[in-house]
């Protein structure tokens, strides 16, 4: 009895001490040399492997920086300047502060539940959805509200709006890494600036139809008449191909334009009144551009927004 | 007017569904349940009930509280794991409460588990048998032997099945091979009857929900390895017609080894895989401790089937 | 009995326009022509607004290598140069013309009196085919031009004349064999000469007996014509497949017909190339079949192209039913759900195929059970479930390695599925997805 547990004891002692000096060995034969500052700069990243660094990973941002040795064209979104500070403070070089940046839906369909004009019923895919026809409200640029950019976020900052039918970011979740933009066919998702106290101003339709067509379309869709850009104090509103854009670095979010858009398609988010729309003139949408309006515009936005910061 | 659906091509599609699949195949379990209903009666019948309401029961109370998912109990899935997990334990009166135990492994941890049907990778009544087996060895394999026609008793008078008999080495006792044939012998409640599991396979064969590659390569190989042992050594080991009337070999190739979802769907994997069945079924009940293998040999080859789908393609049509 | 070897499925045929005789459908009073009704690049519009132009009168003009000469289908105004929404709600360049009478070009023959001899070279036939804009209307309107003139190094041993039909409710090709067969059988000695081929073969199925009578007798009177019977299964009407099933050849993949010595072209196009070459009369005008098992009648249509898609339900049948839940131009197992009945028809249109709700809705997608059925049905002998799955998890490289590429979208796996997985729309989405990748690596 006590010989058999000797001699097993024995035996998987002597098996043990083999593994153990064969696996000595393997590990300095196969012994990989590698830079212990990857793992520092890994373990200030922030793990979430979303790629929008157009990297294959975290780690792989890691061994990018180390083997560059500064951060020059590397931004992690989803970590920002915190930790774009501390990889800079690890690898001793300077960074450059970035506008934190937030994902912003582009496209307010108007056509959607009883109104759409068509009902899908293949894969629920958008970039599918979009190689097949325009949509089920009939707009061949906006959003066809499969959902694609809702699977696309690792954050699960996006949801789809059922009633709207377009997408919404949660900004307290989103990272701006952009995956979402890359998931959507038709580009209605943009990466733009986050803006003084999160308020921003943008143009929530990019189609390029002309004006008639594009109403066709949809009640919100900018027609490209222009307004905007006349009424912008600095030049942040340029219309191209039909379609106005704000150019988020310029922009102040004065929201004079939103208040002159005749289609509503400019929106803002997170200011504390919504822009009062009613105009000194009876019948302003139907009426050229009138010029002197843009004096009272200003008062009124003064009015219902004094927490606003104009210039 | 209504609003214009739109889709990809194509339009149409076959009146096929997984609905009527399930509900055709428990179509073709219906005789095997009067041919164990005719030898083993009432035990039979109410093993039968209650193994299909637990699994019913415990799929739909998976999917409401557990997955939190839309009820697919009328899919008919369900029944067809409970009518063959009920096929596949004796009959007698300890299983009428065991068989439950069966069909909440069947089910829970055989098939929802993995996300219900479709993603399970092993047969669930086959894991639940499995389970029962190793579970309650004794239960699991004191078969009542097969008396008068429609016995209406719970108590039973336990005997030998044939398998038994031949694992104690005694080739003198085992019943003729038409008494074989009929299923008038000892044994599980769906295995006995070769007959009726022929009517059953035979009706799935013509509705095209199985094919003949997997049964005929199963019981091919049974056939032919136990051949090659009874060759060797006639004395010691089983001629091969009994061999494959014995057991479970029938119900296993027809039923068990030809679920959809647990099998390869190439033809040279369904070939492969029906082999490797029949081969290690021979080997469990030869040179194993158990006396039958056909379930341990099922779900062996279920684990290899992903492995087959990917060596086995299909030929493609060009190069 | 001939059919090709692998796969197939068999849905319900339906054909219950078979018996409407092709009837004239009346002129709209404004059209709009696409400027691509073909598989390649627009053609370039070479009138302007104001023009008065004639039936028959070159209005685009192919100007890149993969283009069709477009003509003016009515004779009027150009009222405007513009863009169209076509069936999908997708703009393309379209010019507008308004109906005034019906006055033709000069040069187009059009007594009804039928015209044997073709004394054109080979050259001059392909020639002519670019001139009048002909195009393959099996559904891929491939420019015939481009088809007809046999690359360097290559040589054409057979013409098979496509005449199967596979797709469900279709009688566009049946109709046009009952009562043109012998321009048929002319149209089709034209291209054989200009290929220079021996013999011709003409692919019915046998669901098909009476053009295949038709056909018969009417081929005797040719030489090197064969009519070839096939058993009935879908998509026997697919270029590789119908190959496969009169010659026994397989076309590799990533390859053309050409390269094994196949021209394939539609009974159709045989037609409207007699039209062309004997009559001198371009593609302005199609056979389409109106059809549905909802609707008050059937028929089978001459159309002038660039008709509306409402003008002719209108004409046909009134105004859609009520219960209306899909309309497809084309078949139902490959042709496109029309989301704008405002769009005008083109070269390739085939039919205006109605189903109601209940035929048309989908049921919903339930878990893949593994059965195997869309492999099986699959006639390129690819697995669709893989693909599927592949797809959803964005492993497209993987997908191009199991040869997702081959796929020829005929929808047997869609249709085969227990488990109604859009199977089709996951494989067209994984293959949009690999050229996409091939694009980028390039």
């Amino acid at each position: 009895m006590t010989q058999g547990i000797l001699i097993a004891v024995v035996v998987l002692g002597v098996i043990g001490a083999i593994f153990a000096v064969v696996l000595y060995f393997v590990a300095q034969k196969f012994k990989v040399i590698e830079d212990p500052l990857i793992d520092e700069v890994a373990e200030v990243l922030p793990g979430a492997n979303c790629g929008g660094c157009g990297k294959a990973g975290c780690r792989a941002f890691a061994e990018a920086c180390v083997a560059q040795g500064n951060l020059d064209g590397l931004r992690c979104a989803p970590g920002g300047d915190a930790v774009a500070a501390k990889v800079a403070e690890l690898l001793g070089c300077a960074t450059e502060a970035g506008e934190p940046q937030v994902a912003v839906v582009r496209c307010r369909p108007c056509n959607v539940g009883e109104k759409r004009r068509s009902n899908y019923d293949g894969l629920k895919s958008c970039a599918f959805a979009h190689s097949l026809y325009t949509g089920e409200g009939g707009c061949p640029f906006g959003c066809l509200g499969c959902g694609d950019c809702v699977n696309a976020c690792l954050f699960g900052a996006i949801k789809m709006d059922a009633e709207k039918g377009t997408p919404v970011v949660d900004e307290t979740k989103c990272t701006a890494c952009g995956a979402c933009v890359k998931a959507c066919p038709r580009s209605v998702i943009e990466l733009r600036n986050k803006g003084r106290k999160d308020r921003r101003v943008w143009v929530s339709c990019i189609n390029k139809e002309k004006g008639a067509e594009a109403r066709k379309s949809c009640a919100n869709a900018c027609i490209g008449c222009g307004k905007c850009e006349k009424v912008c104090p600095v030049e942040a509103v340029h219309v191209n191909n039909n379609v106005a854009y704000i150019d988020f670095n310029k922009c102040i979010a004065c929201r004079k334009c939103e208040v002159e858009c005749p289609t509503g398609a400019i929106t803002d988010a997170n200011f504390p009144a919504p822009v009062n729309k009613e105009k000194p003139a009876p019948k302003p949408a139907a009426q050229p551009a009138q010029p002197q309006t843009t004096a009272g515009e200003a008062t009124v936005i003064e009015k219902t927004t004094p927490t606003n910061t104009q210039n | 007017m209504k609003l214009l659906n739109i889709s990809g091509s194509p339009h149409v599609h076959s009146d096929e569904s997984t609905k009527k699949i399930m509900w055709r195949v428990n179509l073709a379990l219906i005789p095997m349940l009067l041919v164990a209903i005719a030898y083993f009666g009432l035990n039979a019948l109410l093993i039968s009930i209650v193994s299909v309401v637990w699994c019913l029961l415990f799929q739909w109370l998976i999917e409401k509280f557990i997955m939190k998912t839309p009820s697919t109990i009328s899919d008919g899935s369900a029944i067809v794991t409970g009518l063959l997990l009920a096929f596949n334990v004796p009959a007698t009166k300890e299983m009428i409460l065991l068989v439950g135990l069966g069909a909440l492994v069947a089910i829970g941890i055989g098939k929802m588990s993995f996300g219900g049907l479709g993603k399970n990778p092993f047969n669930p009544a086959l894991v639940g048998r499995v389970f029962l087996l190793i579970s309650f060895p004794v239960q699991m394999t004191t078969w009542p032997t097969a008396g008068k026609l429609f016995p209406m008793t719970l108590d039973t008078v336990s005997g030998p099945t044939p398998l038994m008999l031949l694992k104690e080495g005694g080739t003198e006792a085992l019943p003729q091979a038409w008494e074989l044939f009929l299923g008038h012998i000892g044994g599980s409640l769906g295995e006995v009857s070769a007959l009726a599991i022929l009517i059953g396979a035979i009706y799935l064969l013509c509705r095209k929900i199985i094919t003949w590659h997997i049964p005929v390569a199963f019981i091919g190989t049974a056939f032919v390895f136990s051949a090659i042992l009874w060759l060797v050594n006639p004395e010691l080991y089983v001629d091969p017609v009994t061999s494959i009337l014995t057991g479970g070999i029938m119900l296993g190739a027809c039923f068990m080894a030809t679920d959809m979802v647990t099998s390869p769907m190439s033809k040279v994997g369904q070939l492969i895989f029906g082999a490797g069945c029949g081969l290690l079924t021979i080997i469990i009940r030869t040179w194993g401790a158990y006396p039958e293998g056909v379930s341990f040999a099922i779900l062996i080859m279920n684990a290899v089937t992903p492995l087959l789908n990917r060596w086995c393609k299909p030929a493609r049509f060009a190069c | 009995m001939k059919t090709f070897k692998m796969g197939g499925v068999h849905p319900e045929e339906n054909k219950i326009s078979n018996d409407a005789v092709i009837e004239q459908m009346p002129l709209p009073s404004q059209v709009v022509v696409l400027m691509n009704q073909h598989l390649g690049a627009p053609a370039t519009p070479v009138v302007a607004k104001g023009d008065k132009v004639k039936v028959g009168q070159l209005i685009g003009e192919a100007q890149a290598f993969m283009c069709a000469n477009v003509h003016s289908p009515v004779s009027g105004t150009v009222t405007k140069i513009d863009t169209c929404k076509d069936i999908a709600g997708i703009a393309k360049p379209a010019i507008y013309i308004n109906v005034e009478g019906d006055e033709w070009v000069d040069t187009i023959d059009r007594t009804p009196e039928i015209k044997r001899e073709c004394n054109l070279e080979p050259k001059e036939i392909v020639a002519k085919l670019k001139e009048m804009g002909i195009v393959g209307l099996g559904g891929a309107t491939f420019p015939a031009h481009i088809k007809y003139s046999v690359p360097e190094g290559k040589k054409a041993e057979y013409l098979i004349i496509n005449a199967v039909e596979c797709e469900p409710y279709l009688t566009s090709d049946y109709r046009v064999m009952m009562e043109h067969a012998e321009e048929i059988c002319i149209g089709v000695s034209i291209l054989r000469k200009a290929l220079g081929v021996p013999n011709a073969y003409i692919g019915i199925e046998n669901n098909k007996p009476v053009p295949i009578s038709v056909m018969t007798e009417m081929s005797k009177n040719f030489q090197g014509i064969v009519v070839e019977p096939l058993k009935v299964k879908y998509p026997q009407g697919a270029e590789k497949q119908l190959i496969n099933a009169i010659t026994g050849r397989k076309v590799p993949s990533g390859k053309l017909p050409i390269d094994v010595g196949c021209v394939v072209s539609n009974v159709g196009t045989a037609f409207s190339v007699y039209e062309a070459i004997q009559k001198n009369k371009p593609l302005i005008e199609n056979i389409l079949t109106v059809t549905g098992k909802k609707i008050p009648s059937q028929h089978n249509y001459q159309v002038r192209i660039g008709i509306t898609y409402n003008d002719i339900i209108k004409h046909a049948i009134g105004a859609l039913p009520e219960t209306t839940g899909k309309v497809i131009s084309g078949g139902p197992m490959m042709g496109k759900a029309i989301v704008n009945l405002d769009a005008p028809t083109t070269k390739g249109a085939s039919s205006v195929l109605v189903m109601d709700e209940a035929e048309a809705r989908r049921n919903p997608e339930t878990n893949c059970i593994r059965c195997g059925k869309c492999a099986n049905a699959c006639p390129m002998g690819l697995e669709p479930y893989l693909f599927s799955a592949l797809v959803k998890n964005g492993r497209i490289e993987e997908a191009q390695k199991h040869n997702i590429l081959d796929c020829i979208e005929c929808g047997c796996c869609f249709f085969s599925c227990p488990a109604n997985k859009p199977l089709t729309d996951e494989i067209r989405l994984g293959k949009n997805r690999v050229r996409a990748m091939m694009a980028a690596k390039r």
